[in-house]
């Protein structure tokens, strides 16, 4: 043997730790990679250093009460996480929500994608080397989490869309507000363009770095932008519409070669067909209620409560009690922002859930990353955990 | 043309007569009950057939209904993007059988085993990697059966003479509530105590 090829067998893999605390680990991300040179040659994320319990938790409060537990998921997307549920128990009790509430709903979950798109696109720019477009990004967030503010009181735990509606209507002034922000917020979405989309080391950065086919993608359960960007055009907005969604008019982006460039790109696009969605929610939106009107399901108005002996009973007994919701089970989905947010609900017709399965999108997205990134630089990594959107409130629930 | 559930469910139970003990449609979704030992084979059939093309498994969880003799369910959600349907399969097992892995049908199970074993001890048989997956390193117990507490066994606290963090029995500083609001007024069927004999009565005459 020479002795160069003698040099070569003695080298081996070694090991090495990637967080919990890293900043591109977007999260307490323990990831071990084992490494040659500066090649990964097996990912193996440990996550759960977030988890709080949360289908626990579900199992042991009533119907409503588990709806915070939501937006305490993925906590850059919150409305989009109760949508799932408040479908799941919407599909259980045989109620539908009033055309009022649906439109809100669609509005609201297409400003949170917007939230959730700008985060991660800027946050990746960010893990790649741009810090600029973060601020940027962070300044409309910030306005559109004051929308948040004004129609339920919070910024971030939001527990606004609840089964049989939402919580309360919009006050008035808001559509307008919105409005007037749709005209100026594309030019915020150039700007970030200008700076990242043709720029040569943000691109030597991603394209080409973690592809995934459009096979691997399905067999992987990849879904959202992870899977549009490999080309497949699924969209549950479009495939399996809920509430306002079937009249909404909005095109379907896809990506061509499943890099973390064409996640960008994606996600960049639909935010655009976000806004499109918005203005089409708001010249849509009908008048009326905003919750059904079954007192067994949603509390009387504060008026009422006032003079009506019988509110204040159903008052008093939604908050304390809460609704029984009839056996049965089922698996509601909705096209969150990171993609696929599913909720299996099995209720055994008392007043709380018997088991809520939350799906969420980036676990299966992390669950990749030893497929993805395997071959990879380390530097590539990250770059590849930064195009996933990954949040650890969701994955580790 | 889309098919319909209930022809996609006489479809899978004709061709896998031996493997599909039940299918049912409940609130438009189709449910398909299986045998524990036939679950890949399932899968794969599911996944490769024309007409159902399950390509994509959403999610698969553990239920624990403890008064069962087989008091666990694992359940499969899968989607077939090209014909845009879903389908539920479920199998049945405890904690002395194992369920065969189908990692190797949907890479996408690795996961998801892994969290069912740690959440619910359902041992997945050929799995490539069953570890521990949400829990803290040298957990015990498997948290999301119905027998487990809600406040766990063990709490965790930093030492200030030891200088790490160490782990002690839970101490509850008030005694933990879970209220029953199972009650004879609420959430009963239409049948008001009683009603049965002017039933009986009503035949008599």
């Amino acid at each position: 043997m020479s002795i160069a090829a003698e040099a070569e067998a003695r080298i081996k893999s070694f090991t090495m730790n990637f967080g919990p605390q890293h900043p591109a680990a977007h999260g307490v991300l323990r990831l071990v990679l084992e490494m040659d040179g500066e090649v990964v040659e097996r990912a193996d994320p440990h996550i759960g250093l977030l988890h709080r319990g949360t289908e626990k938790l579900i199992e042991y409060k009533t119907y409503l009460q588990a709806v915070p537990y939501f937006d305490r998921l993925d906590y850059v997307s919150p409305m989009c996480m109760e949508h799932s549920y408040a479908l799941a128990v919407e599909t259980l009790l045989g109620i539908e929500p009033p055309p009022r509430a649906k439109y809100i709903r669609v509005l609201y979950a297409e400003i949170t994608r917007i939230l959730n798109h700008l985060l991660n696109i800027c946050a990746f720019g960010l893990d790649v080397g741009a810090l600029t477009p973060f601020l940027w990004g962070f300044e409309e967030r910030e306005k559109l989490m004051e929308f948040y503010e004004r129609v339920c009181g919070a910024r971030l735990h939001s527990a606004y869309f609840r089964p049989g509606g939402v919580h309360q209507d919009m006050p008035a002034g808001l559509a307008d507000d919105i409005l007037a922000w749709c005209d100026t917020f594309p030019r915020v979405l150039d700007a970030i363009e200008v700076v990242l989309t043709e720029n040569r080391i943000f691109k030597q950065r991603t394209v080409d770095i973690g592809k995934v086919s459009a096979a691997d993608a399905i067999d992987w359960g990849l879904t959202g932008p992870m899977l549009r960007a490999s080309g497949i055009a699924w969209d549950l907005r479009k495939a399996q519409p809920y509430d306002a969604y079937e009249t909404m008019e909005f095109d379907v982006p896809i990506g061509k070669h499943g890099d973390c460039w064409d996640r960008y790109l994606v996600r960049l696009e639909e935010m655009r067909q976000s806004l499109r969605i918005i203005r089409q929610a708001l010249a849509q939106m009908p008048g009326g209620p905003v919750r059904v009107n079954d007192r067994k399901v949603s509390p009387p108005p504060r008026g009422e409560m006032k003079s009506s002996m019988e509110a204040l009973i159903h008052h008093f007994k939604l908050y304390t009690e809460g609704y029984h919701v009839p056996a049965g089970e089922t698996y509601a989905v909705t096209e969150a922002p990171k993609g696929e947010f599913g909720v299996y609900l099995v209720s055994d017709g008392s007043n709380r859930p018997y088991r809520c399965k939350i799906r969420c999108p980036d676990f299966a997205f992390l669950q990749s990353t030893d497929f993805v990134g395997r071959g990879h630089m380390l530097a590539d990594v990250v770059a590849i955990i930064g195009s996933m959107d990954i949040v650890f409130g969701s994955i580790d629930r | 043309m889309p098919q319909t559930l209930k022809e996609l469910g006489d479809h899978v139970a004709a061709a896998l007569p031996q493997q599909v003990l039940e299918t049912e449609i409940l609130h438009d979704q189709l449910i398909v009950r299986v045998k524990r030992e036939a679950i890949v084979p399932v899968l794969t059939f599911l996944r490769d057939d024309p007409r159902c093309l399950f390509a994509l498994l959403s999610e698969l969880c553990g239920v624990d209904y403890p008064d069962r003799p087989e008091r666990f369910d694992v359940v499969y959600n899968l989607l077939s993007l090209k014909l845009n349907q879903r389908i539920r399969v479920k199998v049945r097992t405890d904690e002395a059988n194992a369920v065969p892995s189908v990692t190797a049908v949907y890479s996408a199970a690795g996961w998801f085993e892994r969290e069912a074993w740690d959440l619910f001890g359902i041992y997945f048989s050929d799995h490539p990697d069953l570890r521990r997956l949400l829990t803290d390193y040298g957990f015990e117990g498997h948290p999301l059966r119905k027998d487990f507490p809600l406040t766990g066994y063990v709490e965790v606290r930093y030492d200030e003479d030891q200088k790490r963090v160490v782990y002690e029995p839970v101490r509850l500083k008030q005694e933990f509530r879970s209220f029953d609001f199972v009650s004879p007024w609420e959430g009963m069927s239409h049948v008001l105590p009683g009603d049965e004999k002017a039933k009986a009565g009503e035949g008599g005459t």
